[in-house]
């Protein structure tokens, strides 16, 4: 195989890793501003009021264990096990879409309870990076039930392969994101 | 409902400059169309440029898309020029404020997104994987992607001249002034999204140039031994993904606070403008480096081959580069040192700002090293090279006169601050990318520019720089403010006359160019390059065919030297065909850049106009696109060994009448 081979897989994984980087640096922004803004309730109900932490305990749960769920998904595919792979893929994608349920209730009722975007900064910034992070786990799970399809079109072949790793690692940052989150937002809001 | 907030009332009917601009494009645009069909050369463009993967025509691309661009800003320039020129006392000029606002607001959006980040980009895809002896960059599909996000990014930012209106804030966009209770039009929109989308291109540029550099150097080539060129785009693109993701997210922000009446950066409900013009500079400072590296990369380049020397001080360029890669993260406060946050984190930033010229000074010296003793030849690239060290020196002292807080308190918003940023930019980017272009431009067509045209641009753009920024450091120092629509001075008036006549310099300057270049597609047959050599130069890519082959290099070169050319040519290893071909991996041509790129527009256009049902359409177009592209499995061919045999047979037969 020539140097110049078009299909090297380390490369696509490096590429994948500084656009992880890049994203990160999204996060960071929307945390950064976050940290200004979160104290700006104006008037306004404060996270102390508002989050419930068992509820986001148990939505916190589904991610941690989604991630869990990949690995055996990736294991899986060192063993050349399609049937497992398969299983696992679906396994996590019905927690990530759990997770997901879960967040767009929570938004739902904080914004019923006049607890909203436009209610104050503090809110503008705590739906922006919650909700950013929330399109990255459905941008997930999209991405998630094309690889479903392609693993029973194509098989484990090299594609599937370098994007199943692709989407694992996209995947465990997500839930790195969501820790920060619940730390930083969550913990640190309501005590 | 149906089209949200647009109407016909969004075309600007009773403004006889840009209806006038408006008929004249859409003539050409036509004629355009009608000669394209004659020539039955759609099909043509379709295949062989807009579905291209090949770096070389997407740089192509690129540099097309910066010089129409050019064309587009620097219209802006000289009407700005003209309006001060005239608009004192009693004469209002003849730009109405709300248009005047919107042209200097474009000029520096489009100057810096549209025209110097597309040179760059474009410099970088021609000249990158040749000199790495790489046969393409790592992600030819997302090189394809990424450009045509960016030139759809410039089209929506045309299309706000005759639908609705462009943002009216300045180049940055300042919250709260660019929050909806102060820009209840459009045009913030427009600014936001053309922006997003264009910046999501570059985003993918950058992740690309990065891997293509780090893993794609021929055999033999560590970090050390590659040309400097390349160094400084690995810095530059270093730069681009740690920036870009800060503009798309402050971005975001502001356009939340638009769509949605958040409260990020408006005045009531908690909200922080300083946050904003925090974030923005955290991106925008980065970002004029991210544009001048390549730039000093190509001065690197040149200078060394005309000056027939090797370039001085090799690895403190490479270190001077990396430092004010790293720096250029430390000094954003100095955007706002009236910010009021105190004297210590002032000194702080105003020393950083300082600290980075000396890395600088580094390379001006280690550049006149290189001439001091060379057999210069006084080409036209040596020409900008010289233009460029004189001009940017006095942009970098001007700059660390800014830098002084106290100073700055007195010059900020002046145009003292106008004329500085311009010195370093048009002296530094602009400067460069034109030497770049004419420096391979024979590399990727085949044949050389013309130079009588090349150094009348250079001498108009010389004189025209100096023309029309110096009056603008003296009218800064006479208190004169940046954006002013009108003025009372009297003893501004003669400055500013002086300062019209340096933009028609400019004028004239980019004029020649485009003469330069319908002269030099005249004359190809007595200007063309058939040795791949023109300037007897000391990199990879002069060591294969002028034009480039589509596959860069039949057989890819092992490195054992920092100028493998030049010691190739010395040890007579240059030029000696291959014993035996190999057949070559390609990537195939692909539409879906192109268009995801348009879905983009479409969803771009939508969401500014709140025509949600549309925006829906373009994001599932963008993202059906890029899934039905994830199916297709035949991306890639095999070019024969006994075609790439045929094409270099070819190539030495030409070489051996040239040089025999």
């Amino acid at each position: 195989m020539s140097a110049a081979h078009h299909d090297d897989g380390s490369k696509t994984t490096l590429g994948f890793w500084i656009y992880l980087m890049s994203d990160c640096l999204i996060f960071a922004s929307l945390f950064a501003t976050f940290a200004v803004l979160a104290g700006n309730v104006v008037g306004g109900p404060e996270g102390r009021e508002l989050f419930d932490l068992s509820y986001v305990g148990w939505e916190t749960l589904l991610l941690l264990v989604s991630s869990a769920t990949f690995g055996f998904a990736m294991l899986a595919m060192e063993r050349e096990d399609r049937r497992a792979l398969r299983q696992w893929l679906v396994l996590t994608w019905l927690l990530g879409a759990g997770f997901i349920a879960m967040e767009v209730h929570e938004f739902a009722a904080l914004i019923a309870e006049g607890a909203g975007p436009q209610r104050s900064a503090f809110l503008s910034a705590y739906f922006t990076l919650v909700g950013t992070h929330g399109l990255h786990v459905t941008a997930g799970l999209l991405w998630l039930a094309v690889m479903i399809h392609q693993l029973s079109v194509f098989g484990i072949d090299a594609m599937v392969r370098r994007r199943l790793a692709c989407l694992s690692l996209f995947w465990h940052f997500l839930d790195l994101v969501w820790i920060c989150v619940f730390t930083f937002v969550y913990l640190r809001g309501a005590v | 409902m149906f089209l949200g907030k647009l109407t016909l009332d969004a075309i600007p009917w009773h403004e006889p400059i840009i209806m006038g601009t408006g008929v004249a494009v859409a003539l050409g645009g036509l004629a355009m169309v009608a000669l394209l069909t004659h020539f039955r050369l759609r099909t043509y463009l379709w295949r062989e440029w807009i579905t291209s993967v090949d770096h070389k025509k997407v740089g192509v691309m690129y540099f097309i898309l910066g010089l129409v661009m050019l064309l587009r800003g620097f219209a802006d320039a000289i009407m700005m020029r003209a309006q001060q020129a005239m608009a004192v006392g009693a004469n209002p000029g003849f730009l109405p404020p709300h248009h005047y606002d919107q042209i200097f607001t474009a000029h520096g959006v489009i100057m810096i997104f549209f025209v110097a980040t597309p040179f760059i980009l474009g410099l970088m895809n021609v000249v990158v994987p040749l000199q790495l002896g790489a046969r393409d960059v790592a992600y030819p599909f997302v090189n394809s992607l990424g450009f045509w996000l960016s030139a759809f990014g410039a089209v929506l930012v045309m299309v706000s001249m005759w639908v609705g209106d462009f943002a009216a804030t300045g180049w940055v966009a300042y919250p709260p002034l660019s929050e909806m209770g102060y820009s209840p039009t459009t045009g913030v929109d427009y600014y936001i999204w053309s922006l997003q989308i264009s910046g999501l291109g570059t985003t993918l540029a950058g992740i690309n140039f990065v891997v293509t550099i780090l893993k794609m150097r021929a055999p033999g080539m560590d970090l050390m031994k590659m040309p400097v060129f390349c160094w400084t785009s690995l810095i530059t693109n270093i730069l681009i993904v740690a920036i870009f993701p800060v503009l798309t997210a402050t971005l975001a922000m502001l356009s939340v606070d638009r769509i949605f009446d958040m409260h990020f950066f408006t005045n009531e409900g908690g909200g922080n403008a300083m946050m904003y013009i925090n974030l923005i500079w955290v991106w925008g400072h980065p970002e004029v480096y991210v544009l001048v590296l390549p730039a000093f990369g190509v001065y690197s380049e040149v200078i060394a081959t005309f000056s027939r020397k090797p370039l001085f001080g090799y690895s403190s360029m490479v270190y001077a580069t990396s430092s004010i890669g790293l720096l250029s993260f430390l000094v954003w406060l100095h955007h706002f040192f009236t910010m009021g946050s105190g004297a210590n984190v002032n000194a702080f930033f105003g020393i950083t700002t300082s600290i980075i010229s000396i890395p600088t000074g580094v390379k001006l010296f280690n550049w006149l090293f290189t001439m001091f003793r060379g057999r210069i030849q006084l080409h036209s690239c040596t020409l900008w090279t010289i233009g460029f060290m004189v001009t940017f020196a006095v942009g970098g002292m001007t700059g660390v006169l800014l830098a002084v807080p106290g100073a700055d308190f007195m010059l900020h918003n002046s145009l003292f601050l106008v004329a500085h940023f311009h010195n370093v930019i048009i002296g530094g980017v602009v400067y460069g990318c034109l030497a770049g272009m004419t420096f391979w431009f024979p590399k990727v067509f085949g044949f050389t520019l013309n130079e009588f045209w090349g150094k009348l641009a250079f001498w108009f753009w010389l004189i025209g720089y100096w023309l029309a920024f110096t009056p603008l450091y003296v009218l800064g120092l006479m208190g004169m403010t940046r954006r002013m629509n009108h003025y009372e001075d009297l003893s501004w008036q003669p400055w500013l006359l002086v300062a019209l006549v340096g933009a028609v310099f400019v004028g004239l300057g980019i004029l020649a160019i485009l003469v330069q270049l319908a002269v030099s597609i005249r004359d190809r047959a007595q200007n063309r390059d058939t040795t791949g050599d023109p300037w007897n130069a000391r990199s990879l890519e002069w060591s294969t065919a002028s034009p480039a082959p589509f596959y860069n290099f039949a057989h890819v070169p092992t490195i054992t030297s920092l100028e493998q050319h030049w010691e190739d040519k010395e040890t007579g290893r240059a030029w000696v065909p291959p014993a035996a071909y190999e057949d070559i991996h390609m990537p195939r041509n692909t539409g879906a850049g192109f268009i995801i790129s348009a879905f983009a527009f479409v969803l771009g256009f939508a969401v500014i106009w709140n025509i949600w049902w549309l925006a829906a359409l373009g994001l599932f177009g963008m993202i059906g696109t890029f899934i039905a592209r994830s199916y297709d499995r035949d991306t890639d061919y095999w070019v024969p060994a006994a075609q790439v045999e045929q094409i270099e047979k070819a190539r030495y037969a030409l070489m051996q009448e040239a040089r025999p």
